[in-house]
């Protein structure tokens, strides 16, 4: 039996088990659209706003470890999801994004709501598809998910002509992906891991440097392990909170430009850095020359080309985070009489560090204003840290990162890479579908939440009790803090007009509340979390709190501006 | 420094512009580039010159690694390796000069290709080398047009680019 193209794509998605898509309908998706009608298997949750489609889907992916999808209409679709793909792939989500295109016969020709959305996103996926014959389309949705989701994940954009949604075919979902130029490698070299041992073995100030790559390989578990097993302190990047749980005794906080003064001074003091899924992204290095200046460098990572990008590694493995990590368990397991000794060798190291978190912990000055890192300090406790917390992007984002402490993986879903404000409420919302029963809170901006505040129309509509906590200092914080360093105060484009947030959050069927100073804190941030509906909570927060310890951009990690 | 590559590519619509793409993208250099069908239809070879050092060439070999549609990478910076080019010219032809012309293009093996009342059009082939110096003595003459492929390159003796058998992929087992 001949099926339409529409139908081969839906059947492709069960066939991928794909249980939920983030969607946006047009003329072009009209095929597709109506082929999922009453299609329970698959949930789908329509949204308002492209852009927040796929962050949608890029939530659901952080929180669950399964792909993510998204499927929108031709042209203007199709672009509004652009900053979302470049998103995730900047951090290396796994996602498919379907996008409809005008009839292939009007490929070229300046159709009505057409765009090039392959070559558009092209430097922003980690592959696409225009699919020209509707004989290839299940070929290619399976290649599609197998290239988002193995190797180092990333988004892959799917193109489909309406013509080719309508078009018959016989359907046979592939069983397998089969693409002869892409292999990636998930096993560690072994001659590489042994000789990353030995160095190990020799090191008397190891540091475990690590990234959202051990989020991904849900390698979690096999790193406080490891890290257990031979006394190594951990410090995390943005990207890499909640791979070692936050309060672990190792755990040395957040490196970088507002990183902990223990992780960046175990840096710089180092003489041994074991860097595992992490790509020294600028923010987490500061100055590379002076990056770790008196360390070897081993690097673990999936992808080749992020090993000696930025900074010359010493001994590079390339595989999957958490498979190096049970073949490097494995030999410490062989030999433990000679790791044993590891923990005397590297007694003085973590009495210094001990004595860096005493002295130097991270802090804030507490007067009578409302401190926006005491607002984090209470949701960290209130929810005993069991919640999916998602940020927006500024000094809301660093705070979160700073004073929540992620207790497990897939936990933290923020926007490293591309630094996206408006990430995360739709974010919140892709999660909180994946797991409704979970608390989720946002933690967002009063800058940020204005991007795609038209989501609350989403939550409201399919009951996603997504708690959004604003962080409303009336600036564009983070922005107006380099003001204030580097710019003498000047303020000019960053102090924002908001709207009252309580009322635009019932405006939309949703439930808004307020609090201005401390004591208010527990009592209004507890109703939120027990109500079951998604709610705005506006918080007036100190307007010119800064984020501190801070590394000046260029400046090398030693050199922190702190409190 | 120069450096030749080689790639094995998919023979499909869009893998140029992501090559391409990938040099202007990350600030790469190309300085040529020449692309066709190989032996097996369903591949096309392609051969790049770029100039950069070392970290950057390693960046440029990894990266074009990694693209999906590239099956295969070869440096020739570290094989012996044999490159020609071929340069069409077209040069003022007068009747003072066609002896010096055809002398030359005897000496360099060339050819003319097309002749007309005032010019021929030659066509050489060989290294840079030899290209170089023969534009560099056929421009006094008048050089009206000129065009170069841009080198391709193989490896020297039994050295082949091959593809390796389709094999199975061990799939995303740590990625969930
Ligand atoms: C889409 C986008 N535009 C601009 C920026 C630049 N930017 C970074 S932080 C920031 C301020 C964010 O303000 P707000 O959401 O109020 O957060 P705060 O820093 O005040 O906590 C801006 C404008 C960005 N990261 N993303
Ligand atoms: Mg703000």
């Amino acid at each position: 039996m001949k099926r339409t193209g529409a139908q081969i794509f839906v059947e492709s998605l069960k066939a991928e088990g794909i249980d939920t898509i983030f969607c946006y309908p047009g003329g072009a998706t009209l095929n597709i659209t109506d082929a999922l009608t009453d299609i329970s298997e698959i949930n789908q949750v329509v949204v308002r706003h492209e852009q927040a489609a796929v962050h949608a889907a890029d939530g659901y992916a952080r929180a669950s470890g399964k792909v993510g999808v998204a499927l929108v209409t031709s042209g203007p679709g199709a672009t509004n999801t652009v900053t979302g793909i470049a998103t995730a792939c900047m951090d290396s989500i796994p996602m498919v994004v379907f996008s409809c295109q005008v009839n292939t016969m009007l490929i070229g020709n300046d159709a009505f709501q057409e765009a090039d959305i392959v070559g558009i996103t092209r430097p922003c996926t980690k592959h696409s598809y225009l699919v020209r014959d509707v004989k290839d389309l299940a070929k290619i949705i399976k290649e599609a998910f197998h290239i988002a989701a193995s190797g180092r994940p990333g988004p892959v954009l799917v193109d489909i002509p309406k013509d080719v949604s309508s078009a018959l075919a016989d359907f046979k979902y592939p069983e397998k992906a089969l693409i002869r130029s892409y292999q990636p490698t998930y096993v560690g070299h072994p001659g590489q891991i042994k000789k990353a041992m030995r160095l190990i073995l020799h090191s008397r100030r190891p540091v475990l440097y690590t990234g959202g790559g051990v989020i991904l390989s849900n390698a979690s578990l096999e790193l406080t392990r490891f890290a257990e097993a031979l006394s190594i302190p951990v410090t995390n990047t943005l990207m890499g909170l909640g791979g070692i749980p936050g309060n672990h005794p190792l755990f040395l906080g957040m490196l970088g430009m507002h990183g902990t003064y223990s992780a960046n001074m175990a840096i710089t003091e180092s003489d041994l850095i074991i860097a595992m899924g992490a790509r020294f992204d600028d923010r987490a290095t500061g100055k590379t020359d002076e990056f770790a200046p008196h360390a070897k460098i081993i690097h673990v990572d999936i992808d080749p080309t992020s090993i000696s990008k930025n900074i010359k590694v010493d001994i590079p493995i390339v595989g999957d985070t958490r498979n190096v990590l049970i073949q490097m368990l494995k030999i410490v397991e062989n030999e433990k009489e000679t790791y044993r000794q590891q923990h005397r060798n590297v007694a003085e190291w973590i009495e210094k560090i001990t004595g860096w978190k005493k002295n130097y912990p991270l802090t804030y000055q507490k007067n009578s204003t409302l401190k926006p890192q005491y607002v984090i300090e209470r949701v960290y406790e209130l929810t005993k840290g069991k919640a999916i917390i998602t940020t927006e992007v500024g000094q809301n984002q660093m705070w979160t990162a700073q004073f929540f402490k992620f207790l497990k993986p897939r936990t933290c879903l923020t926007s490293g890479g591309l630094g996206t404000m408006g990430y995360g409420f739709p974010a919140a919302i892709g999660a909180q579908v994946a797991f409704p029963r979970s608390l989720v809170v946002d933690i967002a901006g009063d800058g940020s939440i204005q991007m795609n505040i038209q989501e609350l129309a989403t939550a409201v509509q399919y009951n996603l009790p997504v708690k959004v906590v604003i962080l409303n200092n009336g600036f564009l914080g983070m922005v107006r803090q380099w003001q204030e360093l580097f710019y003498e105060k000047r303020y000019t484009w960053t102090h924002l007009h908001s709207p009252d947030f309580v009322k635009v959050a019932e405006a939309y069927g949703a439930v808004g509340l307020r609090i201005e100073n401390e004591k208010d804190v527990d009592k209004v941030l507890k109703e939120a979390f027990k109500n079951k509906r998604p709610t705005f909570i506006d918080v007036h927060v100190n307007p010119e709190e800064c984020v501190y310890p801070m590394v000046p951009a260029g400046a090398s990690l030693k050199e922190m501006l702190l409190v | 420094m120069r450096h030749t590559i080689s790639l094995l590519v998919e023979n499909e619509f869009g893998v140029l512009s992501r090559i391409s793409g990938l040099f202007s993208g990350r600030g790469f250099n190309i300085e040529s580039l020449c692309v066709a069908e190989s032996l097996d239809p369903t591949v096309s070879t392609m051969t790049i010159v770029t100039t950069g050092n070392d970290a950057i060439l390693e960046q440029i070999l990894k990266q074009l690694n990694k693209l999906i549609n590239v099956i295969k990478v070869v440096d020739f910076s570290e094989i012996d390796y044999v490159s020609r080019e071929m340069v069409l010219v077209k040069v003022n032809a007068e009747e003072k000069t066609r002896p010096e012309i055809l002398r030359m293009v005897e000496i360099f093996r060339g050819k003319i290709i097309d002749v007309s009342s005032r010019s021929y059009t030659i066509m050489i082939t060989g290294d840079e080398a030899k290209l170089k110096a023969f534009i560099s003595l056929i421009k006094p003459l008048g050089i009206k047009e000129l065009v170069r492929t841009g080198p391709i390159a193989m490896a020297r003796g039994e050295r082949m680019l091959k593809i390796k058998e389709k094999t199975d992929i061990k799939g995303g087992e740590s990625n969930g």
